[in-house]
Formats: structure tokens, C-alpha cells, sequence
């Protein structure tokens, strides 16, 4: 079975490293982590990801860019905003968001 | 016509990690519960107890307003921001995480265990600055009235947050009644029972039971027994 690929986002290194360990803790789910936008549409155009996971620190033109970006690259791209930097939230937001997604 | 929400204790989730023993009334680590995800911008309420000499070690937050109210012992809390407090029953703490913090939280009693609720609102703001703050509440001031302990305004009573959220304590004597007003359209309040029977309208609540009532202008809170209880109002959409 494939795993499920999530793109994170996040501008704060330590809490993006944290929230790609957590999401990673999960063996269905495998998490790739980038600070930049710039890294992030190179991931997004080079790899298929399944969701998409907006952390802390983006700023607003960044986040309507960059949904943009992956929108016209994969329209029907689930983009999640991630709230509170790695916590108790994270598997119960990528659960949500994976309704009606199938697994591999 | 209000609608409403009943979340009796035993039905909420539950993990017990050895030293923290903690009960999910909203979706939260491991409990998932597509039904438990929130009530309007108030996400997390955990009832945590942690044993003693033992607690949290440094983990990080983003773009949260976090609040915690001891209800029995102190903790200890260190953060990024190099503020070191303990909280001690009777204080409340808050915590915007904002663009990003670290902390962590210890019982650092080698006797006695810490209970204490951890609540998470979302905010009305993204990528804040971090910022923190505790005070100390006069429990006089909840007695047979509600205290409140928490708003959106700097200059208010209690402590603030960035969200139109305000919070109420009150212990009360058994019979006594007072009417809550919501102080903004479109909020909703999440009643949780400290302790002793409520009557929130005609819904009667135990001890750690949740009630969430909104799309109303106000509401009637009797106790039936002596009580504690703690009112959180929050916006319904955010």
C-alpha cells in the first residue's frame, strides 16, 4: 500500500522538524517538510502529494500564491491549515482532510 | 431557538500515559472522534492530571491561544520567551503562541499530583507575536457570581486573548441562579462542571459534564448542589 504523502509548510525549522516527525510516527503517512515557498512548489511540481499542511508563519500573499500554485497543478489538492505547531491537533486535522481519500 | 449539545464526562476520550492521566473532551492526540472536533473557535479541553515530580517536557506551539487553569497543585512553566512561573490553583495562564514557542510544563511537588484543564481557542489572527501572561484570581469574586477570567480586551477583567471569547468562573451555593447574557451575536457558550450539579435552562449537568448552548441571547444557570463551574463563550464561525 502506498503511503499517503503531505506536503508541510512552515516557516519555523524546529517546529516544522517536529511536526515531520509526528506526522511521520504515523506508517501510512509520509511527511516532507519545507521552510521556503520557493522550496515548496519545487516539492509540490516534482512529487505527488496527497495533502498539503500549512503551519505557522506563512504569510497571507504567500498562502493565496502558493494554494494557487498547487490548485492549477493538481486540482482537487486537499490544503489543510495546521494549527497549533505539532501538537495534539495534527492526526485528527490530516483525518479530516483524508475523508473520502483512499489510501494507496 | 438555542441549540444545543450534551457531552456527559464518561463520554469523553481518554488516555492515560502512566504520569498524565488526561480527558479529551474535543478530538485530540490519539482520540479521534470525527463527532468531538470542536465547539466554534474552542478546540481543545483537556482535563489533565500529572503526577507528582513529573509533566511536559519542551515541545513547541504555533498559532493557538492556549490557556491553563490549575485546578489542584502548581506547575512550572519555561518558555522561549524566558519566562519561568509556577501556576498555582487559583491562577490562570495564557499563552498566544502565535508565529512559534517553546515550552514546558512540570510538576516539580515529589508528593503531590497536579490537576489542572488546558483549553486551546483558535484565534481571530494569524502569526501573532508570542506572548504570555498569568494572574492570580480572587475566588471571592466567583462566589454565588460569575468572575470573569478571561476577554478580548487588554483592559478588561482577567486575562485576554486574540479571539471574541470571554470566559466565566462561578461557585455557586446550591439554589442559587443567575441568568448569562452572551456578550456577542453569533457566539456560543461550552459549559464544563467543575464539580457538584448545574441546571443550565431545563439540562441538568454533573460534575465534568460539557454543554455547549448557542444561536440564543442568554441563558438560566441554577445549581442544584453547590458547584463549580467554568462558561466559555466563543464565536460559532471563525
Amino acid at each position: 500500500m502506498n503511503k499517503i504523502q503531505i506536503l508541510t509548510i512552515g516557516r519555523h525549522p524546529e517546529i516544522l522538524q517536529t511536526v515531520v516527525r509526528l506526522v511521520n510516527n504515523n506508517p501510512d503517512w509520509h511527511c516532507t517538510g519545507v521552510i521556503t515557498d520557493e522550496e515548496a512548489m519545487a516539492a509540490f511540481t516534482s512529487q505527488a502529494f496527497d495533502l498539503v499542511l500549512l503551519g505557522g508563519g506563512i504569510e497571507k500573499q504567500s498562502e493565496e500564491r502558493l494554494c494557487n500554485v498547487f490548485k492549477a497543478h493538481k486540482p482537487g489538492i486537499i490544503i489543510l491549515q495546521h494549527y497549533g505547531g505539532g501538537s495534539g491537533l495534527l492526526s485528527a486535522e490530516i483525518y479530516e482532510g483524508l475523508c473520502g481519500v483512499k489510501l494507496g | 431557538m438555542a441549540q444545543t449539545i450534551l457531552h456527559k464526562a464518561e463520554t469523553r476520550g481518554h488516555a492515560n500515559h502512566g504520569w498524565l492521566n488526561s480527558y479529551h473532551s474535543f478530538s485530540f492526540a490519539s482520540y479521534y472522534n470525527p463527532e468531538r472536533m470542536h465547539f466554534g473557535a474552542l478546540r481543545v479541553l483537556n482535563d489533565d492530571t500529572v503526577d507528582a515530580g513529573k509533566g511536559f517536557g519542551t515541545h513547541p506551539h504555533d498559532n493557538m491561544e492556549i490557556i491553563s487553569i490549575p485546578l489542584e497543585g502548581d506547575l512550572e512553566h519555561k518558555d522561549s520567551m524566558n519566562n519561568v512561573a509556577v501556576i498555582k490553583n487559583g491562577d490562570i495562564q495564557v499563552m498566544s503562541a502565535g508565529t512559534g514557542i517553546y515550552h514546558s510544563e512540570y510538576n516539580k511537588d515529589r508528593e503531590h499530583r497536579v490537576k489542572f484543564l488546558q483549553i486551546w481557542v483558535f484565534p481571530n489572527k494569524k502569526n501573532v507575536e508570542p506572548r504570555y501572561d498569568q494572574i492570580t484570581l480572587n475566588a471571592d469574586d466567583r462566589h454565588n457570581k460569575l468572575q470573569q477570567i478571561l476577554s478580548p480586551n487588554a483592559g478588561d477583567e482577567g486575562v485576554w486573548i486574540h479571539q471574541d471569547a470571554w470566559f466565566h468562573l462561578g461557585k455557586f451555593d446550591k439554589g442559587v441562579n443567575e441568568d448569562y447574557q452572551l456578550k456577542l451575536k453569533g457566539n456560543g457558550v461550552y459549559v464544563f462542571v467543575l464539580n457538584g450539579d448545574v441546571k443550565i435552562n431545563d439540562q441538568q449537568l454533573h460534575t465534568r459534564d460539557g454543554y455547549g448552548i448557542w444561536e440564543t441571547d442568554s441563558f438560566s444557570i441554577t445549581a442544584e448542589t453547590d458547584a463549580e463551574f467554568l462558561l466559555m463563550e466563543v464565536p460559532m464561525e471563525f
